[in-house]
């Protein structure tokens, strides 16, 4: 692997929350020393074991694939949604991009849509029930025609993907000081409306996705692009723009008719 | 050492020519009258890519479904980290596939270890899956004409995989996700996530129903339908460290078979050969490098054992591609079992390079050259780039190193043709079941397998089964369900009042190393024994020393891993018992007494032309039951890929 180097030793405030209702309050951890090689999350873990086996109770953060694709795991780390890597997820994050004595503070996501649940972890169920509004194309199983009849350009199948790498893991709502999530529901507007398969049902989609989002609590876009920024998969803000344009679009459609 | 077997298990194969079984079977089956069906309620436990295409199709049919998942949406399943494709038979390519040359390769990449009329379905339905993939909108990779690009995987000899960059399991879920979402939206669906299946309910000799806990608030909970279908995944995390996604468990097969599901050929797991090696003792997972990388890299380590010279000051000639070399046919691209075994063989021989000198070189300088570092990374760009995260190499400048990962597990809960286990109305599909992969899986074949099970198989043969029930909806609140639901009530309790010292991973650690090292790439007589031994002294330590802080009725992870690990604890006996009874080599089953002159497998299918599927017996050792297996279309041979 990459060469050697130091163990280093680090200084945690990690914010500790009981529960949605319980108050909330940062604790300091000393840790170390650790190897530079270790993840921020094997980090949590080795401090977890440790309060442990000292009776108190570990640090509760998600995570499941640790490889940045499942979106299950984020915090916000001195005050950046998946810390300070450009287009790095929470568990890719290690401990070589800090040095020796650094104070390092891990706080949850925080937006009026993503209730508290306990520690680091939130409830971003919001991003299911956008989805169910109108994320989808309405085939069912058994109903498609071959595959190859509807030829895609591939510039742009490679520009839906782009937009389709979205991991849901809700940074972007995190990151914009109005906690809106034009980011989120751009990519996968955008994804679709880049396709011939989201055609059929790309105005209704872009009606009922921004709706849906107007009625839970996210906030408006100020064009602040602190989305883009935190964004781990490197979504841009023209999704943004995009979804703009298919909603005025969608909506003269429909007054039309 | 076990008791004799008993008799064969019958697989319910439809009769007729293998081509024609299953549009036989489909129309001699029993339907539901529409009208009835919203009359029937399914669980679907898991909404990974073979749960999440279920309960989409089963709620577009009009039934009543309940879908469950741990995590806190059901995007987020393991399916979702799936890097390099999907196989289909459409031949798109010109070069000779074929749904027979599909299915071949796939019965013989398993080392015919698997059942030939699933094997065949599967083959058959799996260019369906992509026109399905498709119409939801799957972004898959095209060519400049507009049409849909492929990439070649290990084991076959045309290009079949269909892929979407490094992230098609991703993108292939997505799709799912979208269809499971629609429905829930439209009512048909009810979604629990962050819910852990911790028992099955049989009543009356047939499954009623699951009892769940929230993991949220603790809460046990008892739901009641008329089948249950577990889409749980595979259980690689048995040995703790693996290419699996963290909250990959056996847990749901595991209380599925205490139940009286048969669990068929536990030893059966799959150790990928391109994984980024271990590094340190805090190291909580292992990260796959996707097996279309061997598209363009060579494998190759020093032809002198204790070469420690860096890679770029290594002439050509003291190169050993060992893959190249030995297999001239496929070269690199040989099948994941026999990759691996050679990896571990070189690195045996003091070849091995790195600090730990447990890796091999996958390097991509060749390609780089002959196609340019464009075209390179434009096809493995997010690879490289995880790569680098991990290890700060970057494998444009110097090879990769890689080693061989626990990866996924062929055994699983059995099930027949109609993918029904031992116990009436319970149906388990993808990863969590036995059948499609025989002792080998190829690689871009799990993907099509979960999605055949989810999209087009389980759909239909759910129906035969309900329309022989009357649609009276099961009682959750029966003295069977509230007594099952006490137990797993008592369970979590004995868990957090053992009161020791030591938290969970410490014990699941312990238990992986243990089987990597006596259960794991090579496996013999006195190790699995060994092996056999120590696993109930680790978990008689489990029971006695295990710390658990916080309660039971607040979000408590280290409880949720608890449970795991301590089923995880009684797996693995299973698994070793399975190892040992089959004395053969198979396909990623490495029996060192059973091997060829080449150190490849040596199959006895004289006497292990079976699958072996395990019932659960209290206080008694496991009985082993067999389902033989048949061959019509293809004749078993020694596999070569020379
Ligand atoms: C890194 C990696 C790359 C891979 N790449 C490929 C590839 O390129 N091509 C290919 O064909 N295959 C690939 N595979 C294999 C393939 O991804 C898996 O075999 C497949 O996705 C499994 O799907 P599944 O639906 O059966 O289960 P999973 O996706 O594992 O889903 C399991 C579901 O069950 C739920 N669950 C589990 N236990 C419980 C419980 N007790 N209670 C409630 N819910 C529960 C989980 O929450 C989850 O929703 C890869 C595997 C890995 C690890
Ligand atoms: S744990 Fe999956 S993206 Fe971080």
């Amino acid at each position: 692997m990459s060469t050697a180097k130091a163990p280093i030793r680090l200084t945690l405030k990690i914010w500790r929350q009981t529960g949605p209702d319980a108050p909330g309050a940062f604790r300091e951890y000393p840790v170390g020393p650790l190897s530079p090689d270790m993840s921020l999350l094997e980090m949590l873990d080795v401090l977890n074991e440790e309060l442990t086996r000292q009776g108190e109770e570990p640090v509760a953060f998600d995570h499941d694939c640790r490889e940045g694709i499942c979106g299950m795991c984020g915090a916000v780390v001195n005050g950046r949604a998946h810390g300070p890597q450009p287009a790095t997820t929470l568990c890719q994050l290690h401990l070589r991009h800090f040095k020796d004595g650094d104070v390092v503070v891990i706080e949850p996501f925080r937006a009026g849509a993503f209730p508290p649940v306990r520690d680091l972890v939130v409830d971003r169920g919001a991003f299911d029930v956008l989805i169910a509004a109108g994320g989808y194309v309405s085939v069912n199983t058994g109903g498609a025609p071959e595959a190859n009849t509807l030829p895609v350009p591939r510039a742009a199948a490679e520009k839906a993907l782009d937009a389709a790498e979205c991991i849901g893991c809700g940074a972007c709502v995190a990151a914009c000081p109005n906690a809106a999530a034009m980011l989120f529901v751009g990519a996968k507007v955008s994804h679709l409306a880049l396709l011939p398969q989201g055609e059929p049902e790309r105005a209704r989609r872009a009606l009922n996705m921004v709706r849906k989002m107007d009625q839970l609590r996210f906030g408006n876009c100020g064009n602040e692009q602190e989305c883009q920024a935190a964004c781990p998969k490197g979504i841009k803000i023209d999704n943004i723009a995009r979804l703009n344009r298919e909603f005025l679009r969608a909506a003269i459609k429909s007054e039309e008719t | 050492m076990t008791a004799s077997p008993s008799p064969d298990l019958d697989a319910k194969i439809p009769a007729g020519p293998l081509t024609e079984k299953w549009d036989r079977h489909r129309s001699a089956l029993k339907l539901v009258n529409p009208a009835n069906k919203r009359k029937y309620s399914i669980i679907v436990v898991g909404a990974g890519l073979a749960g999440a295409a279920a309960a989409a199709s089963l709620a577009e049919l009009g039934y009543r479904v309940k879908v469950f998942c741990l995590q806190d949406s059901p995007r987020r399943g393991h399916s979702i980290a799936a890097q390099g494709g999907i196989n289909a038979a459409k031949n798109y390519r010109n070069d000779g596939d074929s749904i027979f040359r599909l299915f071949h390769d796939t019965i013989k990449g398993g080392d015919f270890r698997a059942r030939e009329a699933n094997v065949y379905r599967l083959a058959q339905v799996s260019n369906q899956i992509i026109d399905q993939c498709v119409a939801q909108g799957v972004p898959f990779a095209r060519e400049y004409g507009g049409g849909l690009a492929n990439r070649s995987f290990g084991g076959a000899q045309v290009s079949r995989t269909f892929y979407a960059r490094g992230q098609t399991g991703q993108q292939l879920l997505l799709g799912a996700y979208g269809a499971l979402m629609r429905q829930v939206g439209a009512g048909q669906v009810t979604m629990l996530p962050r819910r852990e299946m911790l028992d099955l309910v049989v009543e009356d000799g047939r499954a009623r129903g699951i009892v769940a806990r929230n993991l949220l608030s603790g809460a046990v909970e008892q739901h009641a339908a008329h089948a249950v279908v577990l889409a749980t995944g595979g259980y690689g995390n048995v040995y703790f460290l693996s290419t699996n996604a963290m909250a990959s468990n056996v847990t749901a097969a595991f209380r599925a078979w205490k139940r009286g599901a048969f669990f068929a050929n536990p030893c059966f797991v799959q150790i990928h050969p391109t994984c980024i090696p271990v590094h340190g003792d805090y190291q909580s997972k292992l990260t796959l490098m996707s097996e279309s990388l061997r598209n363009d890299a060579r494998v190759w380590v020093p032809r002198r054992p204790g070469d420690h010279r860096p890679p770029a000051r290594i002439p050509e000639t003291e190169r050993h591609y060992f893959l190249e070399e030995k297999y001239p046919a496929f070269g690199n691209l040989v099948p994941r079992d026999v990759a691996s075994r050679n990896a571990k063989e070189q690195c045996d021989q003091g070849k091995g390079v790195g600090e730990t000198g447990r890796a091999v070189y996958l390097d991509f300088s060749e390609a780089t050259e002959r196609e340019g570092k464009a075209t390179i990374l434009q096809k493995y760009g997010n690879l490289f780039q995880m790569y680098e995260k991990i290890t700060a190499v970057d494998p444009v400048r110097q090879p990769m190193m890689i080693y061989p990962a626990v990866h996924y597990t062929m055994g699983g809960l059995w099930v027949d043709y109609n993918l029904m286990s031992t116990v009436p109305g319970l149906f388990v599909l993808g990863e969590a079941n036995f059948s499609d992969h025989g002792a080998n899986r190829l690689g871009a074949s799990a993907l099509m397998q979960g999605l055949a099970d989810g999209y087009f198989i389980l759909p239909v043969t759910v129906g035969n089964y309900l329309a022989q029930l009357p649609p009276m909806p099961p009682d959750p609140e029966s003295p069977v369900f509230n007594e099952i639901s006490r137990q797993s009530e008592e369970r979590v309790k004995g868990l957090l009042a053992i009161g020791g010292k030591r938290p969970v991973d410490e014990f699941h650690r312990r238990l992986g190393l243990l089987l990597w090292d006596h259960c794991g790439m090579a496996r013999n007589e006195a190790g699995l024994r060994q092996a056999l031994q120590q696993v109930p002294e680790i978990r008689a330590e489990f029971w006695r020393d295990l710390r658990l802080p916080g309660s039971g009725a607040e979000l408590n992870q280290s409880l949720e891993r608890a449970g795991r690990v301590a089923d995880f604890l009684e797996f693995a006996e299973l698994m070793i018992l399975d190892a040992l009874t089959r004395t053969e080599s198979c396909g990623c089953h490495f029996r060192q007494e059973s091997q060829t002159a080449d150190h490849e497998a040596r199959r006895d299918d004289r006497r292990f032309a079976h699958v072996s599927a395990w019932e659960y017996r209290p206080g008694h050792q496991p009985l082993e039951h067999r389902e033989s297996l048949d061959f019509t279309s293809v004749t078993p041979s020694q596999r070569s890929y020379q």
